[in-house]
């Protein structure tokens, strides 16, 4: 468990990170849930439950989700369900239970670059922005790549589209985290493949999504796609699985989520 | 810190520690159906109810129930045993432990859901473990009280 000597609610952004900038071990709280798990000593607490983050949006042709928002909320919010094929809902549905996800936040899942997260390789697989406080709006993929620098995450911008996408993860029991996990996407031709909790964070499948380029591409093309997933990522070994089960487990579920993408209504 | 809350309709004024969670300071008020038992977020034993949503008590910082209407188990007692009643007799109880935290799920999976499948009630009560049994009797005992039998 934790420690915690103070706790502060800001009113204001910038305020929030001042406190947070004062020192190396103040810390943003997000739902708690992962935090709880540690043993971190923490001087301040923020918590960002009075900045009004929570919501999900359309804004200027996006999806704007701020990073109160909880994973519950992205699971049954009807702008995310008739969205993407309703990707971002199923790619949390089956993280523990509904009062869990009615607790932990967009913001500190994102933030926090788990490897093990569902919800970034969903994310991935859509034209996905972050806005921080401090560095401003940037591709999720170009955050993801950084190090880890003190900053708030405040909102996701998600380019509303058509973009048809399908999320796949592999369980060894219904709640447990993903031994890997897929996202596959495809908007005018141009396709979308990320895979996450191998088991380090998710990554974008860059050659592989270009060999794809196609309404419909023909079986030896997926094959060929599927293949060069494996040999572009990397894949590594934990309690959950081995490297070379979690590339087997990759070429499946990769080639499962690109027939969905093409059967999906609005193709 | 001091939080100014409602409890089963009571409102409470308490004096709490900035990393104290909800569970604990419930418990310390005598609330005891709130059990803990996994310290991993997962086994959703303490649920409870903030603003009408299930919330894991164990998970949620005290301080963030300030000026919210919290409700436990001990606040819905015509709800509870009428659940409970039909829980028993499909003999579904076995220790209890888990039991106050369940019912607080499946009363809230009747507040949000309309005649949910099967898939769906499953789906909504993932997050609650009972190490007894096998939950066969528990999703008999649901569809009976719901009415999709």
């Amino acid at each position: 468990m934790f420690t915690m000597l103070n706790l502060v609610q800001p009113k204001e952004l910038e305020e929030a990170y001042q406190i947070f900038s004062e020192k190396r071990n103040n810390t943003i709280l997000g739902g708690c849930a992962f935090l709880k798990m540690g043993r971190k000593r923490i001087t301040t607490g923020i918590d960002l439950s009075n900045l009004n983050l929570n919501y999900i949006q359309e804004r200027d042709g996006f999806i704007e989700i701020g990073a109160m928002a909880s994973l519950r909320d992205i699971e049954i919010n009807p702008l995310l369900k008739d969205n993407y094929n309703g990707v971002l809902a199923k790619s949390v549905r089956d993280i523990i239970g509904v009062q869990f996800r009615n607790g932990v936040t967009v913001g500190a899942s994102v933030y926090s670059k788990y490897g093990f997260s569902d919800l970034i390789t969903a994310l991935l697989s859509l034209d996905t922005e972050v806005e921080l406080f401090k560095a401003g709006r940037m591709p999720l993929e170009e955050f993801l790549a950084q190090p880890k620098e003190k900053d708030i995450l405040v909102r996701l911008w998600i380019r509303k589209t058509s973009r048809q996408a399908v999320y796949l993860s592999f369980r060894n029991s219904a709640t447990d985290y993903s031994v890997l996990n897929v996202a596959v996407s495809k908007l005018n031709e141009q396709w979308k493949i990320a895979v996450g909790a191998r088991p380090s964070i998710a990554a974008l499948a860059v050659s592989a999504s270009e060999m794809l380029v196609g309404e419909m591409p023909s079986s030896e093309r997926i094959e060929m796609a599927v293949q060069k997933v494996t040999e572009e990522l990397s894949f590594g070994t934990n309690t959950r699985g081995t490297s070379v089960y979690r590339k087997a487990l990759c070429k499946a579920l990769v080639r499962r989520g690109i027939l969905e993408v093409m059967a999906c209504k609005s193709n | 810190m001091q939080i100014e809350l409602t409890v089963n309709d009571k409102v409470v004024l308490w004096e709490v520690g900035n990393d104290e969670f909800l569970a604990d300071t419930l418990r310390s008020h005598g609330y005891l159906s709130v059990k803990k038992a996994c310290e991993t977020s997962c086994c959703g034993l303490c649920t409870i109810w903030i603003d009408g949503k299930s919330m894991l008590s164990c998970s949620i910082l005290s301080l963030r129930a300030h000026g919210k209407k919290v409700t436990t188990i001990e606040g819905l007692p015509k709800e509870a045993e009428e659940f409970a009643q039909i829980l028993s007799a499909e003999g579904a109880e076995q220790c209890g432990f888990c039991s106050p935290g369940f019912i607080m799920s499946v009363l809230a999976m009747k507040n949000e859901l309309v005649n949910p499948t099967e898939e769906e009630i499953i789906h909504y009560l993932t997050g609650n473990l009972c190490r007894c049994t096998g939950y066969m009797g528990q999703l008999r005992a649901i569809k009976t009280y719901l009415g999709v039998a």
